[in-house]
Protein backbone atom coordinates (compact mmCIF):
# COMPACT_ATOMS: atom_id res chain seq x y z
CA UNK A 1 0.00 0.00 0.00
CA UNK A 2 2.73 2.49 1.23
CA UNK A 3 4.89 1.19 -1.81
CA UNK A 4 2.35 1.70 -4.34
CA UNK A 5 0.90 5.04 -3.06
CA UNK A 6 4.78 6.38 -3.01
CA UNK A 7 5.13 5.07 -6.90
CA UNK A 8 1.89 6.72 -7.98
CA UNK A 9 3.43 10.05 -6.22
CA UNK A 10 6.74 9.85 -7.94
CA UNK A 11 5.05 9.23 -11.58
CA UNK A 12 3.60 12.67 -10.68
CA UNK A 13 6.96 14.44 -9.72
CA UNK A 14 5.55 17.60 -10.10
CA UNK A 15 2.91 17.60 -7.63
CA UNK A 16 5.08 17.28 -5.07
CA UNK A 17 7.19 20.08 -6.27
CA UNK A 18 4.17 22.44 -6.02
CA UNK A 19 3.74 22.64 -1.90
CA UNK A 20 7.49 23.57 -1.74
CA UNK A 21 6.93 26.06 -4.50
CA UNK A 22 4.23 27.71 -2.75
CA UNK A 23 6.37 27.96 0.76
CA UNK A 24 9.25 29.35 -0.72
CA UNK A 25 6.70 31.93 -2.45
CA UNK A 26 4.84 32.81 0.21
CA UNK A 27 8.09 32.92 2.54
CA UNK A 28 9.72 35.13 0.02
CA UNK A 29 6.73 37.34 0.05
CA UNK A 30 7.08 38.36 3.51
CA UNK A 31 10.21 40.77 3.60
CA UNK A 32 8.72 42.56 0.80
CA UNK A 33 5.63 43.21 2.57
CA UNK A 34 7.22 44.34 5.58
CA UNK A 35 10.27 45.69 4.85
CA UNK A 36 13.62 44.02 4.48
CA UNK A 37 14.76 44.06 8.52
CA UNK A 38 16.73 41.60 10.20
CA UNK A 39 15.27 41.99 13.55
CA UNK A 40 11.95 42.00 12.74
CA UNK A 41 12.24 38.81 10.13
CA UNK A 42 14.24 37.00 12.77
CA UNK A 43 11.12 37.95 15.26
CA UNK A 44 8.56 36.58 13.29
CA UNK A 45 10.23 34.01 11.11
CA UNK A 46 9.53 30.99 12.88
CA UNK A 47 5.90 31.78 13.08
CA UNK A 48 6.14 32.79 9.26
CA UNK A 49 7.63 28.92 8.31
CA UNK A 50 5.02 27.26 10.55
CA UNK A 51 1.95 28.87 9.59
CA UNK A 52 3.32 28.71 5.35
CA UNK A 53 4.23 25.13 6.07
CA UNK A 54 0.70 24.60 7.48
CA UNK A 55 -0.84 26.15 4.37
CA UNK A 56 1.37 24.40 2.29
CA UNK A 57 0.27 21.08 3.45
CA UNK A 58 -3.62 22.47 3.21
CA UNK A 59 -3.10 22.52 -0.75
CA UNK A 60 -1.82 19.19 -0.65
CA UNK A 61 -4.24 17.54 1.87
CA UNK A 62 -7.38 17.86 -0.56
CA UNK A 63 -5.68 15.37 -3.10
CA UNK A 64 -5.30 12.63 -0.38
CA UNK A 65 -8.04 10.54 -1.63
CA UNK A 66 -9.05 12.75 -4.71
CA UNK A 67 -7.75 10.67 -7.47
CA UNK A 68 -8.64 6.98 -5.87
CA UNK A 69 -11.96 8.28 -5.33
CA UNK A 70 -12.27 8.96 -8.78
CA UNK A 71 -11.19 5.17 -9.97
CA UNK A 72 -12.85 4.06 -7.45
CA UNK A 73 -10.15 2.32 -5.46
CA UNK A 74 -11.13 3.78 -2.42
CA UNK A 75 -14.30 1.58 -2.94
CA UNK A 76 -12.02 -1.63 -3.08
CA UNK A 77 -10.05 -0.59 0.11
CA UNK A 78 -13.16 -0.27 2.26
CA UNK A 79 -13.91 -3.40 1.22
CA UNK A 80 -10.69 -5.21 1.54
CA UNK A 81 -10.18 -8.00 4.32
CA UNK A 82 -7.17 -6.03 5.85
CA UNK A 83 -8.14 -3.28 8.40
CA UNK A 84 -9.38 -0.20 6.63
CA UNK A 85 -7.64 1.79 9.64
CA UNK A 86 -3.96 0.11 8.62
CA UNK A 87 -4.44 0.64 5.35
CA UNK A 88 -5.57 4.39 5.72
CA UNK A 89 -2.48 4.90 8.27
CA UNK A 90 -0.19 3.80 5.35
CA UNK A 91 -1.81 6.24 2.99
CA UNK A 92 -1.22 8.87 5.60
CA UNK A 93 2.72 8.27 5.87
CA UNK A 94 2.61 8.32 2.16
CA UNK A 95 0.77 12.00 1.87
CA UNK A 96 3.16 13.29 4.84
CA UNK A 97 6.66 11.86 2.79
CA UNK A 98 5.62 13.26 -0.77
CA UNK A 99 4.47 16.59 1.08
CA UNK A 100 5.74 17.37 4.51
CA UNK A 101 8.90 15.86 4.46
CA UNK A 102 9.67 18.24 1.27
CA UNK A 103 8.69 20.68 2.95
CA UNK A 104 10.94 20.34 6.08
CA UNK A 105 13.53 19.39 3.97
CA UNK A 106 13.70 23.39 2.70
CA UNK A 107 12.65 24.63 5.95
CA UNK A 108 16.21 25.58 7.33
CA UNK A 109 16.15 27.83 3.66
CA UNK A 110 13.64 28.99 4.31
CA UNK A 111 15.14 29.69 7.66
CA UNK A 112 17.78 31.60 6.61
CA UNK A 113 15.84 33.70 4.17
CA UNK A 114 14.48 35.26 7.12
CA UNK A 115 16.98 35.19 9.02
CA UNK A 116 16.64 32.78 11.72
CA UNK A 117 20.01 32.40 14.00
CA UNK A 118 21.26 28.84 13.40
CA UNK A 119 21.29 27.70 16.57
CA UNK A 120 17.54 27.87 16.62
CA UNK A 121 17.04 25.59 13.06
CA UNK A 122 17.15 22.28 15.10
CA UNK A 123 14.52 23.49 17.08
CA UNK A 124 12.39 24.27 14.27
CA UNK A 125 13.13 21.65 12.52
CA UNK A 126 12.10 19.07 15.50
CA UNK A 127 8.81 20.98 15.83
CA UNK A 128 8.50 20.86 12.17
CA UNK A 129 9.09 16.93 12.53
CA UNK A 130 6.34 16.54 15.21
CA UNK A 131 3.57 18.51 13.85
CA UNK A 132 3.15 18.10 10.26
CA UNK A 133 2.42 14.34 11.00
CA UNK A 134 -0.26 16.03 13.68
CA UNK A 135 -1.84 18.08 10.53
CA UNK A 136 -1.80 15.40 8.16
CA UNK A 137 -3.21 12.73 10.83
CA UNK A 138 -6.14 15.76 11.45
CA UNK A 139 -6.34 16.70 7.89
CA UNK A 140 -7.11 12.88 6.72
CA UNK A 141 -10.06 12.43 9.27
CA UNK A 142 -11.38 15.73 8.15
CA UNK A 143 -10.59 14.78 4.48
CA UNK A 144 -12.50 11.60 4.61
CA UNK A 145 -15.19 13.41 6.35
CA UNK A 146 -15.29 16.09 2.88
CA UNK A 147 -14.77 12.85 0.11
CA UNK A 148 -18.02 12.61 -0.63
CA UNK A 149 -18.98 15.93 -1.26
CA UNK A 150 -18.65 18.39 -4.54
CA UNK A 151 -17.17 21.54 -3.03
CA UNK A 152 -14.73 20.82 -0.40
CA UNK A 153 -11.34 23.10 -1.01
CA UNK A 154 -12.65 25.81 1.61
CA UNK A 155 -14.93 23.84 4.13
CA UNK A 156 -11.55 21.33 4.65
CA UNK A 157 -9.84 24.95 5.42
CA UNK A 158 -13.17 26.24 7.70
CA UNK A 159 -12.55 22.91 9.14
CA UNK A 160 -8.89 21.72 9.63
CA UNK A 161 -7.77 25.31 10.62
CA UNK A 162 -9.13 25.74 13.97
CA UNK A 163 -8.18 22.10 15.10
CA UNK A 164 -4.77 22.91 14.19
CA UNK A 165 -4.15 25.91 16.62
CA UNK A 166 -2.89 23.69 19.43
CA UNK A 167 -0.28 22.40 17.50
CA UNK A 168 0.67 25.50 15.65
CA UNK A 169 0.68 27.41 19.54
CA UNK A 170 3.26 24.64 20.75
CA UNK A 171 5.56 24.65 17.70
CA UNK A 172 5.62 28.32 17.64
CA UNK A 173 6.25 28.40 21.60
CA UNK A 174 9.08 26.01 21.19
CA UNK A 175 10.66 27.99 18.23
CA UNK A 176 10.58 30.87 20.10
CA UNK A 177 11.65 29.95 23.24
CA UNK A 178 14.71 28.64 21.42
CA UNK A 179 15.02 31.89 19.82
CA UNK A 180 15.13 33.81 23.66
CA UNK A 181 17.20 30.87 25.10
CA UNK A 182 14.68 29.28 26.98
CA UNK A 183 13.84 25.45 27.54
CA UNK A 184 12.34 24.61 24.80
CA UNK A 185 11.31 20.80 25.62
CA UNK A 186 8.21 21.41 26.88
CA UNK A 187 5.97 22.20 23.97
CA UNK A 188 7.98 19.92 21.91
CA UNK A 189 7.20 17.14 24.59
CA UNK A 190 3.49 18.38 24.34
CA UNK A 191 3.55 18.09 20.34
CA UNK A 192 4.91 14.66 20.89
CA UNK A 193 2.12 13.42 22.96
CA UNK A 194 -0.06 14.67 20.96
CA UNK A 195 1.21 13.08 17.59
CA UNK A 196 1.59 9.59 19.80
CA UNK A 197 -2.01 10.15 20.34
CA UNK A 198 -2.90 11.08 17.86
CA UNK A 199 -0.87 8.34 15.60
CA UNK A 200 -3.40 5.92 17.48
CA UNK A 201 -6.52 7.94 17.41
CA UNK A 202 -6.38 9.31 13.81
CA UNK A 203 -6.24 6.15 11.13
CA UNK A 204 -9.11 4.37 13.29
CA UNK A 205 -10.94 7.85 13.06
CA UNK A 206 -10.28 7.91 9.51
CA UNK A 207 -11.92 5.29 8.95
CA UNK A 208 -15.06 5.83 10.48
CA UNK A 209 -15.24 8.67 9.11
CA UNK A 210 -14.41 7.04 5.12
CA UNK A 211 -17.16 4.49 5.80
CA UNK A 212 -19.94 7.78 6.97
CA UNK A 213 -18.74 9.76 3.63
CA UNK A 214 -18.97 7.13 1.46
CA UNK A 215 -22.02 5.00 2.87
CA UNK A 216 -24.79 5.94 0.65
CA UNK B 1 -43.14 -0.81 35.31
CA UNK B 2 -39.08 0.48 35.74
CA UNK B 3 -38.69 0.39 31.85
CA UNK B 4 -41.38 3.06 31.26
CA UNK B 5 -38.75 5.72 30.63
CA UNK B 6 -36.84 4.03 27.81
CA UNK B 7 -39.77 2.96 26.17
CA UNK B 8 -41.06 6.82 26.56
CA UNK B 9 -37.74 8.13 25.30
CA UNK B 10 -38.39 5.41 22.41
CA UNK B 11 -41.96 6.24 21.20
CA UNK B 12 -40.42 10.31 21.51
CA UNK B 13 -37.64 9.46 19.06
CA UNK B 14 -40.08 8.47 16.10
CA UNK B 15 -41.00 11.47 13.84
CA UNK B 16 -44.24 12.14 14.57
CA UNK B 17 -44.32 11.60 18.27
CA UNK B 18 -41.97 14.50 18.44
CA UNK B 19 -43.05 16.64 16.48
CA UNK B 20 -46.72 16.69 18.28
CA UNK B 21 -44.65 16.70 21.34
CA UNK B 22 -42.27 20.02 20.45
CA UNK B 23 -45.51 21.51 19.00
CA UNK B 24 -47.28 21.59 22.33
CA UNK B 25 -44.08 22.24 24.45
CA UNK B 26 -43.17 25.44 22.18
CA UNK B 27 -45.52 28.42 22.86
CA UNK B 28 -44.59 27.15 26.71
CA UNK B 29 -41.08 27.37 26.22
CA UNK B 30 -41.54 30.33 24.50
CA UNK B 31 -43.29 32.24 26.99
CA UNK B 32 -41.39 31.20 29.65
CA UNK B 33 -38.11 32.31 28.10
CA UNK B 34 -39.57 35.74 27.27
CA UNK B 35 -40.98 35.85 31.02
CA UNK B 36 -37.58 35.39 32.60
CA UNK B 37 -35.58 37.54 29.62
CA UNK B 38 -37.96 40.65 30.46
CA UNK B 39 -37.77 40.10 34.20
CA UNK B 40 -33.79 39.49 33.90
CA UNK B 41 -33.72 42.18 32.01
CA UNK B 42 -35.97 44.86 34.55
CA UNK B 43 -33.62 43.52 37.04
CA UNK B 44 -30.25 43.71 35.44
CA UNK B 45 -30.80 46.88 33.91
CA UNK B 46 -33.12 48.73 36.47
CA UNK B 47 -32.96 47.42 40.08
CA UNK B 48 -29.41 46.07 40.17
CA UNK B 49 -26.84 48.61 41.56
CA UNK B 50 -24.25 49.80 39.44
CA UNK B 51 -20.43 48.58 40.25
CA UNK B 52 -18.47 50.20 42.75
CA UNK B 53 -15.87 49.91 39.82
CA UNK B 54 -17.04 49.42 36.72
CA UNK B 55 -20.43 51.27 36.84
CA UNK B 56 -22.94 50.73 34.35
CA UNK B 57 -21.09 48.95 31.89
CA UNK B 58 -20.92 45.85 33.97
CA UNK B 59 -24.41 44.96 33.47
CA UNK B 60 -23.39 43.95 29.43
CA UNK B 61 -22.93 40.68 31.74
CA UNK B 62 -26.59 39.94 32.16
CA UNK B 63 -26.37 38.90 28.42
CA UNK B 64 -22.85 38.23 28.04
CA UNK B 65 -22.14 35.19 30.33
CA UNK B 66 -25.67 33.60 29.97
CA UNK B 67 -24.90 33.01 26.07
CA UNK B 68 -21.20 32.48 26.77
CA UNK B 69 -22.85 29.32 29.21
CA UNK B 70 -25.54 28.32 26.46
CA UNK B 71 -22.79 27.75 24.00
CA UNK B 72 -20.87 25.63 25.51
CA UNK B 73 -24.25 23.91 26.61
CA UNK B 74 -25.62 23.39 23.34
CA UNK B 75 -22.27 22.40 21.69
CA UNK B 76 -22.49 19.80 25.22
CA UNK B 77 -25.72 18.54 23.84
CA UNK B 78 -24.96 18.50 20.29
CA UNK B 79 -21.82 16.44 21.13
CA UNK B 80 -24.03 14.20 23.05
CA UNK B 81 -26.59 14.30 20.40
CA UNK B 82 -24.17 13.69 17.60
CA UNK B 83 -22.92 10.60 19.14
CA UNK B 84 -26.78 8.87 19.56
CA UNK B 85 -27.10 9.57 16.25
CA UNK B 86 -23.82 7.80 14.77
CA UNK B 87 -24.47 4.98 18.05
CA UNK B 88 -28.06 4.32 17.08
CA UNK B 89 -28.65 5.79 13.90
CA UNK B 90 -31.57 7.84 15.44
CA UNK B 91 -33.19 10.24 12.88
CA UNK B 92 -34.39 12.70 15.79
CA UNK B 93 -30.37 12.71 17.07
CA UNK B 94 -29.24 13.73 13.57
CA UNK B 95 -31.75 16.54 13.69
CA UNK B 96 -31.50 17.48 16.87
CA UNK B 97 -27.46 18.18 16.46
CA UNK B 98 -27.65 19.42 13.05
CA UNK B 99 -30.74 22.62 13.95
CA UNK B 100 -29.00 23.05 17.47
CA UNK B 101 -25.37 24.45 15.55
CA UNK B 102 -26.76 27.42 13.92
CA UNK B 103 -28.58 28.41 17.29
CA UNK B 104 -25.00 27.80 19.13
CA UNK B 105 -23.27 29.36 16.43
CA UNK B 106 -25.73 32.97 17.55
CA UNK B 107 -24.84 32.31 21.27
CA UNK B 108 -21.16 32.02 20.42
CA UNK B 109 -21.76 35.50 18.34
CA UNK B 110 -23.25 36.85 20.75
CA UNK B 111 -21.10 36.14 23.40
CA UNK B 112 -17.49 37.42 21.65
CA UNK B 113 -19.66 40.76 20.60
CA UNK B 114 -20.84 41.66 24.00
CA UNK B 115 -17.66 40.53 25.19
CA UNK B 116 -15.64 42.70 23.15
CA UNK B 117 -18.19 45.94 23.62
CA UNK B 118 -17.36 45.62 27.20
CA UNK B 119 -13.67 45.24 26.89
CA UNK B 120 -13.22 48.31 24.74
CA UNK B 121 -14.00 50.58 28.12
CA UNK B 122 -12.51 48.08 30.29
CA UNK B 123 -9.46 46.87 28.93
CA UNK B 124 -9.08 49.48 26.24
CA UNK B 125 -9.08 46.76 23.40
CA UNK B 126 -11.62 45.21 21.39
CA UNK B 127 -9.86 41.76 21.26
CA UNK B 128 -7.03 40.08 23.07
CA UNK B 129 -5.60 36.52 22.02
CA UNK B 130 -6.45 35.70 25.34
CA UNK B 131 -7.15 31.66 25.91
CA UNK B 132 -10.49 32.20 26.56
CA UNK B 133 -11.30 34.58 24.40
CA UNK B 134 -9.23 32.32 21.51
CA UNK B 135 -11.07 28.93 22.26
CA UNK B 136 -14.54 30.56 22.67
CA UNK B 137 -13.54 31.82 18.81
CA UNK B 138 -12.14 28.15 17.76
CA UNK B 139 -15.39 27.42 19.26
CA UNK B 140 -17.40 29.21 16.68
CA UNK B 141 -15.57 28.08 13.74
CA UNK B 142 -15.96 24.59 15.18
CA UNK B 143 -20.34 25.62 15.29
CA UNK B 144 -19.66 26.90 11.08
CA UNK B 145 -17.46 24.12 10.25
CA UNK B 146 -20.24 21.26 11.73
CA UNK B 147 -23.34 23.00 9.65
CA UNK B 148 -21.11 23.68 6.54
CA UNK B 149 -20.41 20.53 6.53
CA UNK B 150 -24.08 19.24 6.83
CA UNK B 151 -24.77 21.61 3.92
CA UNK B 152 -22.00 20.25 1.75
CA UNK B 153 -23.75 16.70 1.49
CA UNK B 154 -26.24 16.36 -0.88
CA UNK B 155 -28.00 13.76 1.21
CA UNK B 156 -29.13 15.22 3.85
CA UNK B 157 -28.57 12.11 6.58
CA UNK B 158 -25.35 11.61 5.03
CA UNK B 159 -24.19 15.18 5.42
CA UNK B 160 -25.84 14.99 9.21
CA UNK B 161 -23.53 12.06 9.99
CA UNK B 162 -20.49 13.49 8.56
CA UNK B 163 -21.23 16.18 10.83
CA UNK B 164 -22.16 14.69 13.86
CA UNK B 165 -18.57 13.01 13.43
CA UNK B 166 -17.07 16.74 13.37
CA UNK B 167 -19.01 17.99 16.19
CA UNK B 168 -17.46 14.83 18.60
CA UNK B 169 -13.91 15.42 17.26
CA UNK B 170 -14.57 18.98 18.29
CA UNK B 171 -16.47 18.20 21.27
CA UNK B 172 -12.55 18.19 22.73
CA UNK B 173 -12.67 21.90 22.92
CA UNK B 174 -15.62 22.54 25.18
CA UNK B 175 -13.64 21.87 28.36
CA UNK B 176 -10.68 23.76 26.91
CA UNK B 177 -12.97 27.18 26.97
CA UNK B 178 -14.82 26.18 30.13
CA UNK B 179 -11.19 25.80 32.20
CA UNK B 180 -8.68 28.30 30.22
CA UNK B 181 -9.22 31.21 32.83
CA UNK B 182 -8.29 28.55 35.52
CA UNK B 183 -5.26 26.88 33.45
CA UNK B 184 -4.06 30.33 31.68
CA UNK B 185 -3.25 33.42 33.68
CA UNK B 186 -4.15 35.46 30.85
CA UNK B 187 -6.59 38.74 30.33
CA UNK B 188 -10.22 37.33 31.19
CA UNK B 189 -11.21 37.28 34.28
CA UNK B 190 -11.92 33.89 36.54
CA UNK B 191 -15.70 32.84 37.19
CA UNK B 192 -17.58 34.42 39.87
CA UNK B 193 -20.30 32.51 39.60
CA UNK B 194 -19.95 28.91 41.09
CA UNK B 195 -22.41 25.94 40.93
CA UNK B 196 -20.65 24.51 43.90
CA UNK B 197 -19.36 26.72 47.12
CA UNK B 198 -20.07 30.34 47.57
CA UNK B 199 -20.21 32.65 44.37
CA UNK B 200 -18.33 35.98 44.49
CA UNK B 201 -21.29 38.25 43.52
CA UNK B 202 -23.69 39.89 45.29
CA UNK B 203 -27.46 38.37 45.45
CA UNK B 204 -28.90 41.52 43.94
CA UNK B 205 -26.70 40.75 40.83
CA UNK B 206 -26.58 37.28 40.64
CA UNK B 207 -30.87 37.12 40.14
CA UNK B 208 -31.09 38.62 37.03
CA UNK B 209 -28.35 36.84 35.48
CA UNK B 210 -29.68 33.10 36.44
CA UNK B 211 -32.99 34.35 35.46
CA UNK B 212 -31.48 35.37 32.20
CA UNK B 213 -29.58 32.15 31.92
CA UNK B 214 -33.44 30.11 32.34
CA UNK B 215 -34.89 32.65 29.82
CA UNK B 216 -31.83 31.59 27.34
CA UNK B 217 -32.34 27.81 28.29
CA UNK B 218 -35.61 27.99 27.15
CA UNK B 219 -35.49 30.13 24.40
CA UNK B 220 -32.95 27.17 23.03
CA UNK B 221 -35.93 24.51 23.80
CA UNK B 222 -38.23 26.79 21.81
CA UNK B 223 -36.29 27.54 18.84
CA UNK B 224 -34.56 24.26 18.71
CA UNK B 225 -38.76 22.62 19.02
CA UNK B 226 -39.41 24.82 15.63
CA UNK B 227 -36.27 24.29 13.91
CA UNK B 228 -36.94 20.42 14.82
CA UNK B 229 -40.10 20.58 13.21
CA UNK B 230 -39.58 22.41 10.23
CA UNK B 231 -36.87 20.07 9.23
CA UNK B 232 -38.77 16.63 10.36
CA UNK B 233 -41.13 18.05 7.67
CA UNK B 234 -38.75 18.69 4.95
CA UNK B 235 -36.63 15.32 5.74
CA UNK B 236 -39.87 13.18 6.03
CA UNK B 237 -42.08 14.72 3.08
CA UNK B 238 -43.78 12.61 1.39
CA UNK B 239 -44.79 10.39 4.80
CA UNK B 240 -47.97 9.62 5.80
CA UNK B 241 -48.25 11.96 8.59
CA UNK B 242 -46.57 15.03 6.97
CA UNK B 243 -49.57 14.51 4.43
CA UNK B 244 -52.20 14.32 6.91
CA UNK B 245 -50.30 17.84 8.58
CA UNK B 246 -50.38 18.83 5.75
CA UNK B 247 -54.25 18.75 4.75
CA UNK B 248 -55.02 19.97 8.29
CA UNK B 249 -53.15 22.84 7.43
CA UNK B 250 -55.13 23.29 4.14
CA UNK B 251 -58.18 22.66 5.54
CA UNK B 252 -57.79 25.79 7.90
Amino acid sequence: MLQRDLTLAWRRRSDIAMPVLYALIVTMLFPFALGPEDTLLQRIAGGVILVTVLLAMLLALDAMFSSDIEDGSLEQLVLAPQPLALMLGMKILAHWLTTALPLIVIAPLLAAMLHLPAAVIPVLLLALLLATPLLSLFGAVLVALTAGTRRSGMLLALMLLPLCVPALIFAAGAVAAAQQGLPWLAPISWLAAALVLSLVLAPLACAAALRIALDS
Amino acid sequence: MSNWIPLWLHKLSSPPTFYRFAGTLRPWAMALALLFGAIALYGGLVLAPADYQQGDAYRIIFIHVPSAWMSMFIYAVMGVSAFVALVWRIKLAEVVAMESAPIGAAFTFITLVTGSLWGKPMWGTWWTWDARLTSELVLLFLYLGVIGLYQAFEDRRQGARAAAFLAIIGIINVPIVHFSVNWWNTLHQGSTVNMFGPSKISWNMLWPLLSMTLATKFYYAASLFRRAQTDLLSLESGKDWVRRIAESEVDQ
